[in-house]
């Protein structure tokens, strides 16, 4: 069958599958099995805020509310809200129905709680967001959020992996850190914890008495920690585990298993996250500092190609500082295509002329060490330039020392990629701000890009309340920052996730994997 | 029965110097015969060894008879300046550790079996990771796990030879002691050393090549541990990328142990009984 043929069948079976699912009500019970890796540290989000940490706990603890693709709120332990015309104040009225896994109503103390202790206390990427509000409980349930200022990324703030909700009877005047109650969860969602072997399995239970009548579907959920990608393959390939995501199988896998009949592969769910990828260039450095130079960069660079041959597809290319996905997303910004000739001229124009071996400036790459996938785009991205006459010279190092050189500002340009978050204020502007620019501090503003005018746009967008009026200010940031080209954005990464045809609707908002499976379930 | 004489009686030896012979060719014309950088994009990502690539591409479309032919620089390269390092520092703590005997012996040895106790690949590869990976590290990290057992054979070889009436002649007519063990003495304890430092040329490249295969090579130079590594990923897609620079390791190293087996025939006047029935 010709490759035509197969993916005309591929999509019509897709079509035909898409009809079946809509048709069929869920079916009660079933034991989901997924891969986890690696092995997280542990399993409360706030106190652990690593990605693996994160597929567990978002079936234990909920938030307020959840985000759909397009990023809009969903209810889920707020029943409804209210935002004051002046943006200052946020009402929430709480659902009535819900218990703690411990059997605990849960109330509006829970949140106010949640909100003015623990997540300042030990949520780091959500403190500043926590830190700008007062919430107070008006009864039983109801909260008020009180702001000294509007700041529009606080109604995409209030997911589970942003805002879970903790107990306050179990947390209150304890060391958050230290609570053994750590080790046995207790939440509001779907799933009970159940069990954690080490080295084998974590182990969640259906909560009978969740506040959605019916739901959860599934009797139970085994996350595996299955250490080699090659044995997670196979483990999906066997039928061993039913769902795995993002980086658990090789991207040159991916298409492989979407071959194989029972297999679904989806890039849907990772909206909230939005990952781009791109060539950190340090701007402080010659010739860096020229715009002229870092436009020539990303003329030299074929990123379809590196779209379909270092990430096999599972990536768009990138166009500016927004994800594409994001509501805020601006397709008419200056473009780069790939054009060496354009990339020469350039750099003829800045007077860096080719020497006697055809070499017009010498840099240095930092690869991010994250394995096989990172070392072709370095050794891509080297003979690339090298066509252009900027001769690259690749630097290996660890993690830690990725991480120490590029949070300090000693690197001339490096690989790396970032979650874009459901708001540009919460996500984007870290990298672009002045006064982000925080020696030792990964993931602010490390390359030194330096604009009063995008920070004042950056200030007036995330403190406007008014969704349109954000709309257009961010339009104008990603004109101006992608016309400077601080950075050489590269594609949006399109994490994969793979599992059984028999797992329905598992992917159904903006946190794919992440959601809490109250509605997933097992076709028999 | 000269040294050629016998060289020549041991088959293997005679295949493996052939084979070596062609390694060595294979590096040298490499700039010729394949005059791009081996890193280019030269077609279409992953073809199969065929009309387009004869031994197939790889991921980036990277020729790999290109690879392999550019990679045997690395190998060889890496395989003799290492073994070159190693045996200099065997032989300069050997020497004056057997020579002088007494207290200095006691010193080297001792800082020798410091060395020794240390499993070599994790030393090596730890050294690579702290001088960050790159040509002259892995030579440094080959030759710093490589020379005890030069030292020891060194030291033993000047033991025995340290007594004898040449070398007590030398002393008595007031030759120094630095013209004594490299004049006098080395000479005559060479032939073990050479036979033991063709075998290490052979550790060396199979150190380069998992060295590379964990990402600990050079990055900017391509090397057939670093082409199986990189196709380690894609191996249920492209057989040919990790087969071809594994089956040129596997040839080299071989080669050269038929040499230093060969070597070891016709140098060791002891062995020889066994090629002389």
């Amino acid at each position: 069958m010709s490759r035509v043929w197969k993916s005309i069948a591929f999509a019509a079976g897709l079509a035909l599958s898409a009809t079946t699912v809509a048709a069929q009500a869920p079916q009660k019970g079933g034991i989901l099995n997924s891969t986890l890796w690696p092995e997280p540290p542990g399993i409360v989000i706030g106190v652990n805020l690593n990605a693996p940490t994160l597929l567990p706990a978002t079936k234990m603890f909920e938030g307020l509310m959840t985000y759909d693709f397009n990023l809009a709120p969903v209810p889920v332990l707020a029943e409804s809200w209210e935002i004051a015309p002046d943006g200052l104040t946020y009402t929430f009225k709480l659902r009535r129905n819900v218990k703690w896994h411990d059997g605990k109503p849960f109330t509006a103390e829970d949140v106010v709680f949640s909100f003015n202790e623990f997540m300042p206390q030990v949520h780091s990427r959500s403190r500043p967001t926590f830190e700008r509000v007062k919430t107070t409980a008006v009864d039983a349930h109801t909260v008020r959020l009180e702001l000294k200022e509007p700041y529009a990324p606080l109604i995409r703030s209030f997911d589970t992996l942003s805002a879970p909700i903790m107990p306050a009877h179990l947390y209150k005047g304890t060391d958050f850190r230290a609570n053994p109650i750590n080790q046995t969860p207790v939440g509001t969602g779907p799933f009970k914890f159940k069990e954690w072997k080490k080295g084998e399995y974590v182990h969640l239970v259906r909560n009978d008495s969740y506040w959605q009548a019916g739901k959860p579907y599934l009797d139970a959920i085994y996350y595996r920690f299955i250490p080699d990608s090659a044995s997670r393959a196979l483990a999906l390939e066997t039928g061993q585990v039913q769902l795995a995501a993002q980086t658990d199988i090789e991207f040159v896998d991916v298409a492989r298993l979407g071959k194989i009949p029972g297999l679904v592969v989806t890039t849907k769910g990772w909206e909230w996250n939005s990952t781009i990828s791109w060539i950190e260039l340090n701007n402080r450095r010659k010739p860096f500092d020229d715009p002229r130079f870092r436009r020539a960069i990303l003329h030299a660079l074929d990123r379809e190609f590196i779209r379909t041959n270092i990430f096999f597809g599972l990536a768009k290319v990138a166009t500016g500082p927004l994800h594409s996905s994001s509501p805020f997303y601006d397709p008419n910004v200056p473009a780069y295509p790939f054009d060496p000739a354009k990339a020469s001229a350039l750099l003829d124009e800045m007077g860096l002329k080719p020497d006697g071996g055809g070499v017009r400036a010498r840099v240095k790459l930092l690869g991010l060490p994250y394995g096989e996938l990172w070392s072709r785009l370095s050794e891509y991205i080297r003979q690339a330039l090298g066509k252009v006459g900027v001769q690259v010279t690749l630097e290996s190092s660890d993690v830690a020392g990725w991480g120490s050189r590029f949070a300090n500002w000693d690197y001339d340009m490096t690989t790396t990629f970032l979650s874009m978050l459901a708001d540009p204020a919460l996500g984007v502007s870290r990298t672009y701000l002045t006064s982000n620019i925080r020696k030792g501090v990964l993931f602010t503003n490390t390359s030194g890009y330096s604009n009063p005018e995008v920070d004042a746009l950056f200030a007036k967008a995330a403190g406007s309340t008014d969704e349109g009026e954000r709309k257009r200010l961010y339009s104008q940031i990603q004109k101006i920052v992608a016309g400077a080209a601080p950075i050489a954005w590269l594609v949006e990464i399109q994490w994969p996730t793979i599992h059984s045809a028999k797992l329905r609707d598992a992917i159904i908002n903006g946190f794919g994997p992440n959601d809490s499976f109250a509605d997933a379930w097992l076709a028999k | 029965m000269s040294f050629w004489q016998s060289f020549l009686r041991n088959r293997g030896a005679v295949a493996g110097l052939a084979v070596l012979a062609a390694v060595l060719l294979l590096a040298l014309s490499a700039p010729f015969l394949f005059s791009f950088d081996p890193w280019d994009t030269r077609g279409a990502p992953l073809q199969p060894p065929g009309e387009g690539f004869a031994l197939g591409s790889d991921m980036l479309g990277r020729d790999v008879l290109a690879g392999i032919f550019h990679g045997a620089r690395v190998s060889l390269f890496i395989g003799v300046v290492s073994t070159v390092f190693a045996v200099v520092i065997g032989v300069v703590v050997g020497a004056v550790a057997g020579y002088f005997g007494g207290l200095v012996d006691d010193v080297a040895m001792r800082f020798t079996e410091f060395f020794q106790t240390i499993p070599s690949f994790v030393l090596a590869v730890l050294l690579v990771a702290i001088l960050t990976p790159g040509l002259a590290s892995i030579v440094i990290a080959i030759s710093v796990v490589t020379w005890p057992p030069v030292a020891r054979l060194a030291r033993s070889e000047f033991l025995a030879l340290r007594h004898r009436a040449f070398v007590e002649a030398a002393v008595l007519s007031g030759v120094s002691h630095i013209r004594i063990i490299f004049g006098e003495v080395l000479p005559n304890a060479l032939t073990p050393i050479v036979i033991m430092a063709s075998l290490m040329v052979a550790t060396a490249i199979l150190t380069e090549s998992a060295l590379s295969f964990l990402g600990l090579g050079d990055p900017n130079r391509i090397s057939w541990g670093y082409m199986i590594g990189a196709a380690r990923a894609v191996f249920r897609h492209a057989w040919w990328l990790s087969v071809f620079p594994g089956l040129a390791i596997f040839v080299t190293v071989l080669a050269i142990n038929l040499v230093g087996e060969g070597l070891n025939d016709a140098l060791n006047p002891h062995m020889r009984r066994r090629t002389d029935p």
